[in-house]
């Protein structure tokens, strides 16, 4: 495996000055990010996950170029992206949440031209890329629509094209399927999925939902306080932080609390009752056997948050399975 | 009442916290006003009394100008590009379903601004020019509190005006052009550019019967005493007409386009 | 995504090694390609367009209503005649205009420091100045332009000037240097945001504000602020020094007559500093990421 990003020890410091009465102000230094190292394999599908102010964006903003690290080794395709930021411009794709690049007031399609113009994308490669991706990511119907008057979730597909449309290298997204309604994530994974296997662009993202991550990367790396706490499979998250998801089931009536093989009740409130399992087993059986054994009536199953997976990781397993609820 | 006092109150605040650009406004304030008062002492060191107005007169018009400026809203900047930034965007029948009127809920909003303004970006002008020009400072206390109810009834007038303007979005697609249009005439017939007295002839005239006079002529010709005895009251007066006529104008034009997102359902 | 037709290897011949004036070419394509989406984003609200155009004429022309009415009231200003300031009135307003119209709207940057949307601009490849010159570029500006154009060009028929070759030619080198002080202002101001993201106004005080001091003869200011504006600020090089050569007037600081013709290398000079301003910005907004 040939080795696209490469993190040796990399430091980001800022310094907040706070105002601390009229005119005097406190210095402070925040420690952003503190001595990441981690590699990434041309090819890789990433999950880079953390709580809010763990340090993902000032990763990611690092990786692309937009921040200075204030130390330790870091490479792009084997550039420095800091020092040589408008030429990997073109060898990189970026998705920032809810910050879209396109023309508001334009048709969808005059984006992409620019997007063409900008990167001197040739024409043939341009028409072939901009075909995948209307198609995959159904987009047929709104290359003439205003942007201004798609939904949110449209835009968010039509932004990811337009960082495809110049065949990046790698692929940055940054909570790529926030906000956005079932369909559209599904559409929007779907897509990534294919994009990562058929044209083997290296994609990392950051998210808040273990689902994109789930459905998506065999990998996941998990930052807190500027460090990496946890870098691997997702299965092996969940048994480090025992994660735990919860099972949520309405009965008819008001029952005392089930007593079930592989679950425990945690929560009952009038008929319905919170019943956690291990996030790394199935919850057929489970619900196989409570429809059997009572009088069921609807049920869902809630994945774990982050927050909950990584304070699980530092042992705060019974504050953070109250925080929740 | 409690509503409209806390509202006004948020209005206040929501400018008190950018502390760096009300700096910077008051710094391009005292540039302007340096400038402009030193073409009115090339004025009037031709034309003395020009205008009814001695020298320090002239330069004290000048800096009450810059003091007002954003008082009065004279470029904009108030509450009318959020008004019509709701309407364009349809959040405006939210608005109408909260209990509170509309047009009130807005003149609260702006007098808040108003009065930071006032503090905020009229002070320091004022106090800048003190040092390097000779001013006419009110003489009597009378004066002082004549001229704040003077202000007063300015943003009033300034207010009733932006809010027409703002509810014209309702009909016209885009209102900036008719944003844009509003501060020209404010600029030009308020005296921010020349003192109204200075006009020429029936220009002169009909610009000192123009609303606008009421957001900048009138109170600063209250503070430099040009209005004596019963004269400031009809100065006074004077604005408050303006104030109740465009209101009232509000009003009704605010009822047609209740009407209309009524019946259009937003 | 690329099928065999387009080999991986393939996506390394976009990434050949660049230089300064790659550089400047990469900037000058991607400032006329963004301009041009904006110009067409405002085309699609045609009537508003044609409006706010005539505004920014209509603005800029009350202005001059202003010194017309004071031309009313006395023959002369400062020992200026109504002719003489109104060629510096024009002069002054095109320089400004075509500063505005070029990199004006580059006082939004604050803006987008605030909100975030500056790391979009950094992550395109094309330099950072060019997209923030050419953000928000509207082409109403033409309003101001060609009012102050219609001033200059009416004075200059009046004008009891020897038009020689030298004042012919000084009037679109005053133009260009003009522009090009206004502009390194702009810029100046713009990068100052990256600091003080609030502090948009500033600049105003240094753009209208230079405007509003140089469209009136130098006699009529202090002698201390026309010695700012000389040699500090340097916007007596915007129109005041060459026009009053082409007038036939005194320097007002007594200044030697070799001045007159500085312009140039003001303009160059100050755009220079404006473009180390810029770097520093730039540089602490990547430090920072604020």
């Amino acid at each position: 495996m040939d080795t696209l990003i490469q993190l040796d020890d990399v430091r980001k410091v800022f310094e907040v000055r706070r105002r601390a009465g009229l005119l005097r102000r406190e210095r402070r230094t925040v420690r952003a990010v503190d001595g990441l190292d981690f590699e990434v394999a041309h090819g890789e599908m990433v999950g880079y996950i953390g709580p809010n102010g763990a340090g993902k964006s000032t990763t990611i903003k690092m990786l692309t170029g937009i921040l200075v690290p204030s130390g330790g080794r870091l490479r792009v395709a084997g550039v420095d992206p800091s020092r040589e930021r408008t030429r990997l411009a073109r060898r990189i794709g970026v998705v920032f949440g809810q910050r879209t690049t396109l023309w508001w007031d334009l048709p969808l399609r005059d984006s992409y031209e620019l997007v063409r113009r900008i990167y001197r994308i040739p024409d043939a490669r341009y028409r072939a890329n901009l075909d995948v991706c209307v198609e995959l990511l159904d987009l047929t119907e709104l290359l003439d629509v205003p942007v201004r008057q798609l939904s949110l979730g449209q835009r968010m597909r039509a932004d990811i094209a337009a960082a495809l449309l110049h065949d990046p290298e790698v692929l940055y997204l940054d909570e790529p399927t926030i906000g956005l309604d079932v369909v559209s994530k599904v559409k929007v994974r779907e897509f990534l999925r294919q994009v990562n296997s058929e044209r083997g662009t290296t994609v990392l993202l950051t998210t808040h939902d273990l689902t994109d991550i789930e459905q998506l990367c065999k990998r996941v790396m998990v930052i807190d306080h500027g460090q990496l706490v946890y870098d691997g499979g997702l299965d092996g998250l969940h048994a480090a932080g025992e994660s735990e998801r919860t099972l949520v089931v309405d009965f008819d009536r008001e029952l005392p609390p089930v007593r079930i093989t592989g679950a425990r009740s945690v929560r009952t409130e009038g008929p319905r009752q919170w019943l956690a399992f291990p996030a790394s087993t199935s919850a057929a059986p489970l619900v196989a056997e409570l429809a059997a054994r009572y009088p069921l009536v609807d049920l869902s199953v809630r994945e774990p948050a982050i927050e909950d997976v990584i304070a699980r990781m530092y042992g705060g397993r019974g504050a953070a399975a109250l925080s929740r609820e | 009442m409690r509503l409209y006092a806390a509202v006004a109150v948020r209005g206040f605040r929501r400018y008190a916290t950018y502390r760096v650009a009300t700096l910077a406004g008051v710094f391009t304030n005292t540039v302007f006003g340096f400038i402009v008062a030193y073409t009115f002492t090339a004025l009037w060191s031709v034309r003395p009394r020009l205008g009814g107005y001695d020298l320090p007169h002239a330069v004290t018009f000048v800096w009450l100008g810059q003091a007002l400026l954003m008082t009065t809203a004279l470029l904009g900047g108030g509450f009318e590009t959020e008004l019509v930034e709701r309407i364009r965007s349809g959040d405006v029948a939210i608005d109408l379903y909260r209990p509170a009127d509309l047009q009130l809920w807005w003149l609260a909003s702006d007098f808040g601004r108003a009065a930071f303004h006032l503090i905020g970006r009229g002070v320091l002008p004022m106090a800048a020019a003190s040092v390097v020009f000779r001013l006419a400072w009110p003489a009597e206390v009378s004066t002082w509190v004549c001229f704040l109810v003077s202000v007063g009834l300015g943003v009033l007038v300034s207010f009733a005006i932006r809010y027409l303007v703002a509810l014209t979005s309702f009909w016209l697609l885009d209102g900036a052009g008719a944003l844009l249009l509003a501060t020209l005439l404010a600029t030009f017939f308020s005296g921010m550019v020349l003192p109204l007295t200075v006009f020429p002839g029936w220009l002169g005239t009909l610009a000192r019967a123009l609303p606008w006079s009421a957001q900048l002529q009138v109170p600063a010709d209250v503070f430099l005493g040009r209005h004596r005895g019963t004269g400031e009251l009809w100065a006074l007066a004077f604005q408050a007409g303006w104030a109740a006529v465009l209101l009232g104008a509000g009003r009704l034009l605010q009822s047609v386009a209740t009407r209309k997102v009524v019946v259009q359902g937003g | 995504m690329a099928d065999a037709e387009y080999p991986v290897g393939r996506r390394t011949a976009l990434f050949e090694p660049r230089g300064r004036t790659a550089a400047v070419r990469d900037g000058l394509r991607g400032y006329l390609l963004i301009a041009g989406m904006w110009v067409r984003s405002t085309v699609v609200y045609r009537t508003s367009f044609v409006l706010m155009t005539l505004g920014n004429f209509a603005m800029t022309a009350l202005d001059f209503a202003a010194v017309a009415i004071i031309f009313g009231h006395t023959r002369v200003l400062g020992g200026f005649t109504l002719t003489e300031t109104a060629f510096l009135y024009g002069s002054s307003g095109v320089a400004l205009g075509l500063a505005d119209l070029a990199v004006g709207s580059m006082d939004g940057l604050g803006r987008r420091v605030r909100d975030g949307t500056m790391d979009t601009l950094l992550v395109r490849p094309v330099p950072v100045f060019a997209q923030a010159a050419a953000d928000r570029f509207a082409l109403r500006r033409l309003g101001r332009i060609t009012q102050a154009a219609v001033v200059l060009g009416w004075s200059m028929t009046r004008l009891h000037v020897a038009w020689t070759a030298v004042n012919v030619l000084l009037v679109p080198v005053m133009l260009l240097s003009g522009a090009g002080i206004f502009a390194a202002v702009f810029t100046t101001g713009a990068a100052f945001q990256f600091w003080a993201t609030d502090a948009a106004e500033v600049q105003n005080s240094f753009t209208y504000g230079g405007n509003a001091l140089t469209q009136y003869p130098p006699t009529v200011f202090a002698k201390d602020l026309v010695r700012g504006a000389t040699f500090v600020v340097p916007l007596a090089f915007v129109n005041w020094m060459p026009a009053l050569h082409i007038l036939g007037r005194d320097n007002p600081l007594r200044l030697p007559g070799w001045v007159d013709f500085c312009s140039p290398l003001v303009a160059l000079a100050v755009c220079a500093l404006a473009g180390l301003a810029w770097r520093a910005g730039l540089r602490s907004y990547r430090s920072t990421g604020s």
